[in-house]
């Protein structure tokens, strides 16, 4: 099958220190990819590259058949490519169900205004789906951390992606609360979802992916099954040591 | 309320203000009417930058000068009619607002407001060694001689032309506040990277956004020059256009197009009401302390208040 997001030789440089050191990267449409590595790998910077709140130096980024290196964020989201943030970035400003209108008139229907009443039908349709249904009135700025997961993953997930990037959704939360998120995104497969899973939560990791790469400095040493991966010594050197 | 409905009644109750205050004996009602008003405009205008986008701009008084100095050329090199110089003076500030959006919204944060304090400081410089213009020495608008629609005074003219020019302003900024631009503009606000990466084209929008504040800015100084006969740098890029047009929706509140309007007819009428019973030196002195005063008790403005009020109340 033809690959969906497909990175090739990716260079990123911050001053003198190469973040990105000439990464491969593909994904295929409806896989769930796991993407792991010690922090400060990479990780977070190679999902700013393929959504495009970074520029790569060098390198190529194709999504869908097209060359996106050159996309400003907000175009490449409008082709289906839609991301989380680590750390929560809600508009404050406005309750939950706004919350989900803004990426539903600007990456879905932009060029539709007769659309409003059925936006905000879908709105309530996501919200069901990850589980803030009974919060859609509530401001968006007083959700518990575990709620603002769940509204950054149903923001991405209102743009209607073909391929959701979930960076480290889970940090930070109890095991029931991970197994929640867990069940959101593993029922993205049945909808043609592609997504890329970062995290730190191995278990989470290992139960979600058919397939995980493995970044270390810059550069990516494993990329395969999930079990062959992390028993690569490679990979048990990268996070165990010598 | 449909945007046609609302354009509609403000468009009514403009003309019915306009009217009634026909009425008036008292000429210097007029006069200090017009000062309002000119806030109503400048803060309005304001708001959809600073307020509905995020960003501050320090330099209205560029935009307002951009607005009456456009009529000063028109005056001195046709005697153009004045709704050429309206429509004249709008469109440059507005063109002054795409400029500086154009040049220094790519960067986020601070930029643009030093940005926007510079544009002030350089344009003041230009138009005080602009000979054409007057310079330093300012220039003489005179107000003909003719009042058209059976007025009894220019400043009557002066007075309904900003009184329909405020509700173009209110017009202007509640259909973009309503709109999918607007809700766009909120979300910039709120968190740019995350409104980017929803799908918001943040650049174009940012620009559209000071294009418009600018315009209306330079709008409400179109006429200031016939309303003093006279006009020179220093008063046309007063520190009291940059602080107050700041100051009123803050205090009214910024989140929605009727925060200024309350902040500016408030603030505008304390400010002449001082003015004639105590003294003009103390204008700024009691927006600064005003200022104080919301920033420290009701950040929100007193929309935040009512806002905060009717919550509680529905609970």
């Amino acid at each position: 099958m033809d690959a969906l997001l497909e990175v090739s030789g990716v260079v990123k440089r911050f001053g003198g220190f190469t973040a990105l050191d000439g990464v491969d990267f593909m994904v295929r449409p409806g896989e769930r990819v796991g993407l792991i590595g010690p922090n400060g790998s990479g990780k977070s910077t190679l999902v700013n590259c393929i959504a495009g709140t970074l520029r790569n130096e060098e390198g190529r980024i194709r999504f869908g058949g097209r060359d996106i290196h050159t996309y400003p964020a907000h175009r490449r989201i409008r082709l289906g490519l839609a991301r989380s943030f680590q750390i929560p970035k809600p508009f404050a400003s406005m309750n939950v169900l706004d919350n989900l209108c803004v990426p539903l008139l600007y990456a879905g229907e932009a060029h539709d205004q007769s659309a409003h009443g059925r936006i905000a039908e879908e709105a309530r349709h996501i919200l069901e789906q990850v589980g803030l249904a009974d919060k859609a009135h509530a401001m968006s700025g007083g959700l518990t951390q575990v709620d603002m997961r769940k509204l950054e993953l149903a923001r991405a997930i209102a743009a209607k992606p073909r391929l959701l990037i979930s960076d480290e959704a889970m940090a930070g939360l109890s095991t029931s609360e991970v197994d929640d998120i867990l069940e959101l995104l593993m029922g993205l497969k049945e909808k043609g979802v592609a997504v890329i899973m970062i995290e730190h939560v191995m278990r989470a990791v290992m139960k979600f992916s058919e397939r995980i790469a493995v970044l270390v400095a810059g550069r990516k040493i494993a990329d395969g099954d999930p079990q062959t991966v992390v028993g690569t010594p490679e990979v048990v050197k990268a996070y165990l040591g010598e | 309320m449909s945007n046609g409905k609302f354009t509609a009644v403000a468009l009514a109750v403009a003309l019915a203000i306009a009217a009634a205050s026909q009425l008036i004996p008292n000429e210097y009602f007029f006069t200090a009417a017009y000062i309002v008003l000119q806030f109503v405009i400048l803060a309005t205008a304001w708001n959809i930058l600073g307020g509905y986008t995020g960003y501050v701009n320090f330099g209205s008084a560029a935009f307002f000068a951009t607005g009456a100095y456009s009529t000063v050329v028109l005056y001195n090199a046709w005697k153009a009619p004045l709704p050429v110089m309206i429509v004249t003076g709008t469109l440059a500030a507005g063109l002054l607002g795409l400029g500086l959006g154009w040049l220094t919204l790519r960067l986020r944060g601070v930029f643009f407001a030093i940005a926007s304090l510079a544009l002030a400081v350089v344009l003041y410089t230009f138009i005080v060694n602009w000979d054409y213009v007057g310079g330093a020495r300012g220039a003489y608008v005179l107000q003909p001689r003719e009042v058209p629609l059976g007025l009894p005074r220019y400043i009557h003219l002066l007075y309904i032309v900003m009184v329909l020019q405020a509700a173009a302003s209110l017009i202007v900024a509640r259909v973009i506040e309503k709109s999918t631009v607007g809700r766009g503009l909120a979300a910039i606000r709120d968190d740019e990277l995350a409104a980017e990466c929803s799908g918001v084209p943040t650049l174009r929008l940012k620009i559209f956004s000071a294009t418009v504040s600018g315009a209306l800015m330079g709008m409400a100084g179109t006429t200031f020059p016939f309303y003093l006969s006279y006009v020179e740098p220093s008063s046309a890029f007063s520190l009291s256009y940059a602080v107050n047009s700041i100051a009123m929706p803050l205090i009214g509140g910024m989140m929605s197009w009727i925060g200024p309007l309350i902040g500016a007819v408030l603030l505008g009428t304390v400010q002449q009401l001082v003015q004639v019973t105590i003294s003009s030196a103390w204008n700024l002195l009691i927006v600064g302390v005003l200022l104080v005063a919301f920033v420290t008790l009701a950040p929100n403005g007193i929309m935040g208040w009512v806002e905060a009020w009717r919550r509680r109340k529905g609970r």
